[in-house]
């Protein structure tokens, strides 16, 4: 059982029973098994090294089948993942098979950025799985785990150490993934330079703290076949998809004028050894570990920084669903807030040009006024005019009636003046 | 017949031997630049190639150590001998290129380099005492190509553009004991198309004449088209088939440095040492010398007539700028030619209709 539960019972005491007859609770692992049998498995191998190293080849060695692959170019601006899911089937168990390629890997003139979309990729998959799991309505018996169990990082056989590209990276990924390296392409180091390249790397990884994956000696059934394949790490392969006949069997191997390498056999390289480690005995660890630390871990990240803590300021343990409600209703909290500020905002600024208007129409009635009386003073103005003409006019008239009748008397005058 | 014998003998038939002892006195130079990432076998070539070690006790860095790694050009000189003539070799390596995270411009250190030694020797021979010039110039890249891709990579390329007009590039497969003779013909095919792609400029070797006999044709024939040379190099010796040779011990068999099924190691060495040697000091001095020569000539004299009273670094003979006066005369001489030339086509005409 888990650790946690046995802090919990510890203060209950724990009895061992004998049993009088056989119960039948044996079954139990066979139970497990067929159950996990029917539902399948799920394995994600991510494979991380340069263009043209031998990925694809290994894959389809490995696994003894003919995966779809073209060939990559060396000309890729970036690094890109490129995904492929496979249904394979062997007696009665089925597994889906993830390959994951890094296509471009190492070919571009400056690869600082180089191992970003790798490592982007595999917290990609760890959100998607948080997601699920935290879901109100989740199906995680269905769900398709896209979590990398495994990156398989494919080293250049150039028998002096590792690349700077090479530490740097595995230096990203060590914390997020099961790491194992390879040394590629193993049929160009002789024996007794791979044995000082394999210190060599070795002993590069120790002295950075780059943590790769161990093969578990807890295990007494496989302890000792792991701790003695721990010692061989890094694993030089060599893969081949062709036959070549060696004696009177058909065998996967390379063909030289020199000779013929024979990828299943130990003395040439350690296929073998990847094939049994990574398949037929640990698949199960890894695929474990990824899911106990490499998720565990990202989750643990994940959440603190959304603000969950397991304990509060009074070292009581908080349940997640409280502090799911009381981020609720700080997030809802937050929300009306920010939606009253927008409402003050509005209804000030309708307030603001309500006045403007105001303004703008007293100016312009104001206008109006003032060229009101401008029109009424002028009108006024024409008017004294027009009566002053009229007056001059009048008296004019006056004037010349008051001639004439003089005129008209003048003449009489006269007449009267000649009768005198 | 006797005619033949009494016919008098001048003797200059034995300049051939006069060349040869006098350069077997004075002695060769050859300066070869190796460059390539580093692991590509490059050092272990070069012992192959001169049978000597010229590597002794060399400090290799770690992977930590070379994240910011800068490129750095070292030389080797090794004076070797053999049946009486002498050979001044130098080997410039560069350690660092592209070993670095980011590698963007890392061959400019080396173009760098082979145009310091071109300036040094462009002065030299300017000088007034040319007795001891120390020829330094690069009279041949070998560029190691990783076998483990599928062709050239972006740096490659960019580093054979960059000194494709400086210096004889001489494009290799590196260690070739990675491919099967069928991935190896794929390879080959690859990089010799992508060198046409790109417009790469490698060494040519030249053609022979026509006058040779068929089967050094063929020889010929067969060396250009096996280029790129895919090489392996050893600094070991194994016993295969009864001799001692220089190899590689696999368990699965032992490749044979100097084996021609195997690599074309041979071919280089003959190539680079035992034909081709000096077509490609020729070709460093009559052609990338030469092109750095104008070059480096045009930009002094654009300045100079810029601004006339920028000295000038080193002595030159002054060029004559045509004067403007003399232009003229030579325009109206022209015009006089043709005029007359015209009047000379009439006449002809004229006679020629006269005497039908």
């Amino acid at each position: 059982m888990a650790a946690t539960d046995v802090d919990v019972f510890s203060n209950e005491e724990k009895r061992s029973l004998s049993l009088g007859g056989h119960v039948g609770f044996d079954s139990l692992p066979h139970q497990l098994v067929s159950k996990s049998v029917t539902q399948g498995f799920c394995f994600n191998i991510l494979c991380v090294g340069e263009t043209g190293i031998g990925k694809s080849t290994l894959m389809n060695t490995l696994f003894n089948t003919m995966f779809e692959n073209e060939e990559a170019s060396h000309y890729q601006n970036g690094v890109y993942l490129r995904p492929r899911t496979y249904d394979l089937q062997e007696s009665n168990v089925h597994l889906k098979l993830t390959i994951v390629d890094t296509v471009g890997f190492g070919d571009q003139i400056n690869k600082e950025d180089s191992y970003r979309p790798i490592v982007d990729y595999i917290d990609t998959q760890f959100e998607n799985y948080l997601q699920e799991e935290l879901k109100i309505k989740r199906s995680l018996f269905n769900y398709h785990d896209t979590r990398i169990h495994i990156c398989l990082y494919f080293i250049s056989p150039t028998g002096h150490s590792l690349k700077s590209l090479d530490l740097v990276t595995m230096k990203k990924l060590d914390s997020k993934v099961n790491i194992i390296p390879i040394i590629a392409k193993a049929d160009t180091i002789s024996k007794s330079e791979l044995h000082k390249f394999k210190i060599k790397i070795m002993s590069e990884l120790v002295s950075n703290g780059v943590q790769i994956y161990q093969f578990p000696t807890d295990d007494e059934a496989v302890t000792e076949i792991n701790s003695s394949m721990n010692a061989h790490l890094p694993f030089a392969v060599v893969g081949s998809i062709e036959e070549v006949k060696v004696g009177n069997k058909m065998v996967r191997a390379r063909q030289y004028p020199w000779g013929v390498v024979q990828v299943e056999n130990e003395s040439h390289c350690d296929f073998v050894k990847l094939r049994e480690m990574l398949i037929r005995v640990n698949m199960e660890d890894l695929r474990e570990q990824t899911h106990a630390r490499h998720y565990e871990l990202y989750r643990r990240c994940k959440l603190e920084e959304m603000g969950f803590k397991d304990t509060d300021p009074d070292s009581q343990p908080f349940s997640l669903q409280e502090t799911y409600e009381a981020k609720r209703k700080e997030f809802l909290s937050d929300l009306q807030r920010k939606e009253e500020e927008m409402r003050q905002m509005f209804v000030n600024k309708v307030k603001e040009t309500e006045a403007e208007l105001k303004e703008k129409e007293r100016e312009l009635h104001d206008k109006f006024e003032q060229l009101k009386r401008m029109h009424q003073e002028e009108k006024r103005k024409v008017e004294e005019k027009r009566r002053d003409l009229e007056e001059e006019m009048n008296a004019f008239n006056r004037r010349k009636v008051a001639a004439e009748t003089l005129s008209l008397s003048q003449p009489l005058k006269k007449d009267k003046d000649k009768k005198n | 017949a006797p005619q033949s014998l009494d016919k008098e003998y001048v003797g200059f038939a034995t300049l051939p031997n006069q060349v040869h002892r006098k350069s077997v006195k004075k002695g060769f130079d050859f300066t070869l630049l190796v460059a390539g990432e580093s692991g590509l076998g490059k050092s272990t070539l070069v012992n192959s190639l001169f049978l000597t070690d010229l590597h002794k006790d060399r400090k290799l860095l770690n992977a930590e150590e070379r994240i910011n790694q800068t490129v750095e050009i070292t030389k080797h000189t090794v004076d070797i001998e053999e049946k009486g003539v002498k050979l001044k070799l130098t080997i410039v390596d560069t350690p660092g290129f592209g070993d670095a995270v980011n590698n963007t411009e890392c061959w400019k250190p080396i173009t760098d380099y082979i145009d310091q030694q071109f300036e040094q020797y462009f002065r030299d021979e300017s000088g007034l005492n040319r007795k001891n010039i120390q020829d330094n110039r690069v009279h041949c890249c070998l560029y190691f190509i990783p076998p483990f891709g599928h062709g050239l990579r972006p740096v490659d390329v960019q580093f054979m553009k960059a000194l494709m007009e400086k210096v004889n590039v001489v494009p290799l497969i590196s260690k070739a004991d990675c491919l099967t003779p069928g991935e190896m013909k794929k390879m080959k095919d690859r990089v010799r198309e992508e060198t046409d792609k790109y417009g790469l400029k490698v060494y040519q070797f030249p053609d022979c004449d026509s006058d040779e006999d068929e089967e050094f044709k063929q020889q010929d024939r067969e060396l250009k088209e096996s280029t790129p040379f895919a090489v392996i190099g050893s600094n070991t010796v194994v016993e295969a088939r009864g001799q001692r040779v220089r190899g590689r011990l696999y368990p699965w068999g032992i490749v044979e440095v100097e084996n021609p099924s195997h690599c074309d190691f041979v071919k280089l060495r003959n190539m680079l040492i035992r034909t081709h040697m000096h077509d490609l000091k020729d070709i460093t001095c009559d052609v990338h010398y030469e092109n750095y020569r104008a070059q480096c000539i045009q930009q002094m004299t654009s300045k100079l007539t810029q601004d006339n009273r920028v000295e000038s670094p080193i002595p030159i003979l002054p060029l004559s700028t045509p004067d403007v006066e003399t232009e003229k005369l030579i325009k109206m001489k022209d015009e006089e030619l043709r005029r007359m030339q015209e009047m000379l086509q009439k006449m002809q005409q004229q006679m020629h209709e006269q005497d039908l």
